[in-house]
């Protein structure tokens, strides 16, 4: 099994050099993006049938890496399970990619990352060992980096790109640290020797802090977050919903597989450390993403979370866990990995949307937009999917992680630690906040984007996208309907994960009367999306067909009445920054420092009234920008090192190498 | 057997909601017009208004799309099927098991997306201005309802509706600080959700008090109907809601006789028309507030929910 995912790799790695020689002819892009989607499709399918059959762990040992460890690969059901995540959401960015990749300027700037970065996140999920793990990781993040700035002429890209390169530096020395404390002295790096090895208590907490420092700066923990939403907006469409999808979720992997499975059996406040992060992320995600009016980076904002949704889930998990509760924790922990699932079907979708948008018009600025559902009916039509999936509405998928992780959290007044007593409910209360305004966010995403009067020529003129683009997001969006209203086959999918990490997996779902999903028992709570949707679909069409056929079916088009008094300008619209100020000013003003601004100008002038809106990220503004001023400061002190004779540097190399043998000799 | 008359139940449920809430609407403006001294309309006055506006015909904006047509229909499921979730004068709904509190509360979350969508469809400033006020409202009533609902369910055991209120009606339950404080904050946010004073005025058409009818101002014929009945729904499902979780008596049993589904019916109306009066004493006495205040209030019944949960997970008896 692991073998011929090892040979799908391999295949996308070469795909990487021939897409370098192709690239300069017009079929280049088709033929690298119609060969990975072949191959991911493989890879999802092959990782499908291993999680849903009888799954046996089968490793490979290739005599690659270090000389004396060799490069271990596996494949267990958490591996399995991120490999579809990450296989399904490459298919669909591929198939995407076949149609939007048609317009991209300079296609031999991402036409040979793209495979490579498929093969990164791929060997990232499926290797065994930590140094294996390691140089994966750093790969999915140098190719990413290459992608990010792959249109370089814009001055934004190339800014974006280079502080992701400085987080996902620093997160990857967080992690090397990380293996190297569990690896310990000898150098035990195969995951299976870490695995018997357990750490004592202060080691394994600092290896926690590290791995959460180190995965959550890629996934965008706040406030790890800072370049995820200037990176993953910059890089081009399918690539950003790669990156937003899929590689947030294998930094996700890389937390449950150190966290749940080398570390071995957890300690309590390890949840407390996880789910008051997970807490704060999914709040100010949204907060954040609810003051921007650039699409694609709302989304980015977006995806910050979601991110603490899932990690919300995990640090019950750990939580369960911990006091041996192995029922609660295969209920968190699921929640928690069906929601990794989700938010990269949907976001994807949403990607997908704002790529489609972005080639229409040439605009992501929401202020830009309007009225796209007249000229983009399908793309409107998918987009608004997403956005209910992505709300936790029901009947979409959305909703049933959400619902399941609220049900983890009616579980947790039986953990006897007092601190998590305190915690759960208010982490309870800022995920039911972040549900809230998660939706608020995405009417004004859709409602700006999509409704409305165009508020430019770009936005009257869009013509809607190609085929191979909509199919790509009517095959997510179908998804976010089906894990919507049948979650029992996903849960149980689940299971052998749950089963490996913590010990049980949830009560078996699908034969159930009605497809019904009861995470405990019946009695206490159960939720069918198929009759949701049966029963709204139902009433919703006999009330459509009595009211047509008894009452009236006429319609007379004619202007808005808007109170007797409209307007044909599309600017006395409402725009998205004008949607947003309620919010702003509730939420705002104490997190953003949000000042308004108004500017009017003496009665009979002729200037125009102004409003500028003022926000500070206070995150950056404390924790960013005095590294930066001190990093600037250090290398002006520093510089004089550059100019130094040759006799300087010599003593220079002499003393660090009595310094050197003196801590060896010490 | 048991399966058909539960699903005959379960369909005089859908229609009892459906039938019953215009009058709801209807008595709470006849009581206030009373308390003004006024003689009000005749009780009946929604229903006709319903009739007459499903006769007539739609006049649509130029700019509206397909998604503004659909949306009256949206909401009006998505309503109708959390009505009829909730018990109203018998208990142990036959597809109660279908969605729990939570599921229910999300349909109508649901149902606001898109009632939310569709006033800034046609593109215009009164639409707006109804939307982003009307998601702001959500975003604080919609934590604080769930918060109760996790009081609720800690207390009960259960998120299932029907179970939590045959555990409601049980009497196990006495007096408790967390069921106090829930109540006052489920009352304080019924009130936001139905858009009524001191939050929302339901009658006003001053451009600048009102949030839900700026929504649905472009609205017109038939598709009005539709939004004004799931609001009149929506009222009665709250009011069914409070009274099945905090005055249950009376509620019929699964299994009970005729003389006990009469005696749930006619003290399901009685409780209704006790909460029809209170809402319009309490909507009579006190005026409506600027919209940057409703954030405190909302605000204040998100922290009394948070404190009722809070007690409960430090103590079991709160």
């Amino acid at each position: 099994m692991t073998a011929y995912f090892l040979y799908g790799v391999g295949a996308l790695f070469a795909l990487a050099p021939i897409a370098v020689v192709l690239a300069a002819s017009r079929a280049a892009s088709g033929i690298v993006y119609i060969a990975c989607l072949l191959i991911t499709a493989v890879l999802t399918a092959l990782a499908a049938t291993y999680l849903f059959g009888r799954p046996v762990g089968s490793a490979i040992i290739l005599p690659l890496g270090l000389p004396w460890l060799g490069a271990h690969f596996r494949i267990d059901p958490l591996s399995a399970f991120f490999l579809i995540v990450v296989n399904l959401g490459g298919a669909a960015a591929s198939l995407f990619a076949l149609g939007y990749g048609r317009h991209e300027k300079t296609p031999q700037r991402v036409l040979p990352f793209y495979p490579a970065y498929l093969a990164a996140m791929n060997l990232v999920v499926s290797s065994d060992d930590a140094f294996s793990f390691l140089v994966a990781w750093e790969f999915m993040s140098l190719t990413s980096w290459a992608l990010v700035i792959a249109h370089h002429k814009d001055s934004d890209n190339v800014r974006a790109g280079y502080i992701y390169l400085l987080m996902a530096s620093f997160g990857t020395l967080a992690l090397l640290l990380a293996f190297g404390l569990l690896a310990g002295s000898d150098g035990h790096y195969a995951f299976e020797a870490i695995r018997t090895a357990h750490p004592s208590a202060g080691l394994a907490a600092l290896v926690l802090i590290l791995t959460v420092v180190g995965a959550g700066s890629k996934a965008g923990i706040v406030p790890l977050h800072a370049w995820l939403p200037l990176a993953h907006p910059a890089a081009p469409s399918h690539v950003s919903a790669l990156m937003s999808g899929v590689m947030t979720k294998v930094a996700v992997y890389g937390f449950a597989r150190i966290a749940f499975d080398l570390l071995g059996p957890p300690d309590w406040w390890w949840s407390i450390l996880v789910l008051a992060l997970g807490g704060v992320t999914a709040t100010m995600g949204v907060l954040y993403a609810l003051m921007q009016h650039d699409l694609k980076r709302l989304l980015a904002y977006h995806t910050v979370e979601n991110i603490g949704i899932i990690f919300i889930g995990l640090g019950l998990a750990l939580a369960f866990k911990a006091h041996s509760m192995a029922f609660a924790a295969a209920l968190a922990l699921t929640a928690a990995l069906f929601h990794v699932l989700n938010h990269s079907v949907f976001k994807s979708l949403l990607f997908f949307g704002a790529g489609a948008v972005l080639n229409a018009t040439g605009e992501r600025d929401m202020e830009h937009l309007g009225g796209l559902i007249h000229r983009m009916p399908q793309t409107a039509f998918v987009f608004l999917i997403g956005c209910v999936a992505i709300s936790a509405l029901p009947p979409l998928n959305g909703f049933v992680s959400e619902w399941l992780t609220f049900q983890a959290i009616l579980l947790s007044p039986q953990l006897p630690a007092w601190g998590l007593k305190f915690l759960v409910p208010a982490v309870g209360a800022l995920l039911a906040l972040s549900a809230a305004l998660a939706a608020a966010c995405f009417v004004k995403a859709f409602g700006m984007s999509f409704l409305g009067r165009a508020r430019t020529p770009a936005a009257a003129n869009a013509e809607e996208t190609d085929g191979n683009s909509l199919a790509a997001m009517y095959f997510l969006a179908a998804l976010c309907l089906i894990a919507g209203i049948l979650p029992g086959l996903f849960i149980d999918a689940l299971a052998p994960v749950s089963q490996a990490l913590v010990g049980t997996g949830m009560p078996h779902q699908s034969g159930l009367a009605w497809l019904t999903i009861v995470p405990v028992v019946e009695s206490r709570s159960s939720y069918n999306g198929l009759l949701v949707f049966v029963f709204v679909t139902m009433s919703g069409s006999i009330a459509a067909f009595a009211i047509h056929r008894l009452a009236s079916d006429r319609i007379r088009r004619g202007p808005a009445w808007d109170c007797g008094y409209p307007d044909p300008s599309p600017a006395t619209q409402y725009t998205a920054s004008s949607f947003a100020q309620p919010i702003r000013r509730v939420y705002g003003t104490s997190i953003f420092h949000a000042r308004e601004v108004a500017e009017m100008p003496p009665p009979g002038a002729t200037s125009p009234a102004r409003l500028t809106v003022e926000l500070r990220d206070l995150i950056w503004d404390s924790l960013y920008a005095p590294i930066a001023t001190f990093v600037g400061f250090a290398t002006d002190r520093l510089n004089i090192l550059q100019f130094l004779t040759i006799r300087r540097y010599l003593t220079l190399v002499f003393a660090a190498l009595v310094l050197l043998l003196l801590v060896l000799a010490i | 057997m048991n399966f058909v008359r539960d699903l005959v139940f379960q369909g005089a449920q859908m229609l009892l909601v459906l039938l019953l809430s215009p009058l709801l609407t209807g008595f709470v403006r006849k009581v206030k017009a009373r308390l003004l001294r006024r003689r009000g309309p005749p009780l009946l006055q929604p229903y006709r208004d319903l009739v007459r506006l499903m006769r007539k015909e739609v006049v649509l904006a130029e700019s509206a799309s397909w998604l503004f047509r659909v949306i009256p229909y949206i909401v009006f499921a998505g309503t109708w099927v959390a009505a009829s979730l909730v018990p109203t004068f018998r208990g142990g709904l036959l597809f109660s098991w279908s969605a729990d509190l939570i599921a229910i509360i999300a349909l109508l979350g649901s149902a606001r997306f898109f009632l939310a969508l569709a006033g800034l469809d046609v593109g215009t400033s009164f639409g707006g201005i109804g939307s982003s006020r009307e998601v702001m409202i959500a975003s604080l009533a919609e934590p604080a309802m769930l918060m109760i609902v996790f009081t609720l369910a800690l207390i009960a055991g259960a998120t299932q509706l029907s179970t939590m209120a045959a555990y409601m009606a049980s009497g196990a339950e006495g007096l408790r600080v967390s069921l106090g404080l829930a109540v006052i904050a489920l009352i304080m946010v019924a009130i936001a959700e139905n858009a009524r004073i001191p939050i929302d005025n339901p009658t006003t058409h001053l451009e600048l008090t009102m949030v839900h009818e700026a929504m649905v101002l472009e609205y017109s014929g038939r598709h009005l109907a539709l939004i004004d009945l799931s609001s009149e729904i929506k009222l009665l499902l709250y009011v069914s809601l409070i009274t099945c979780l905090f005055t249950p008596w009376g509620i019929a049993v699964p299994d009970a006789d005729v003389q006990a589904l009469v005696a749930g019916v006619v003290s399901y109306l009685g409780k209704l028309a006790a909460c029809g009066v209170l809402l319009a004493v309490f909507e009579t006495a006190i005026a409506k507030m600027r919209v940057f205040r409703v954030p405190a209030f909302l605000g204040a019944a998100l922290m009394l929910s948070l404190l009722a949960t809070l007690l409960l997970f430090v103590s079991g008896s709160l």
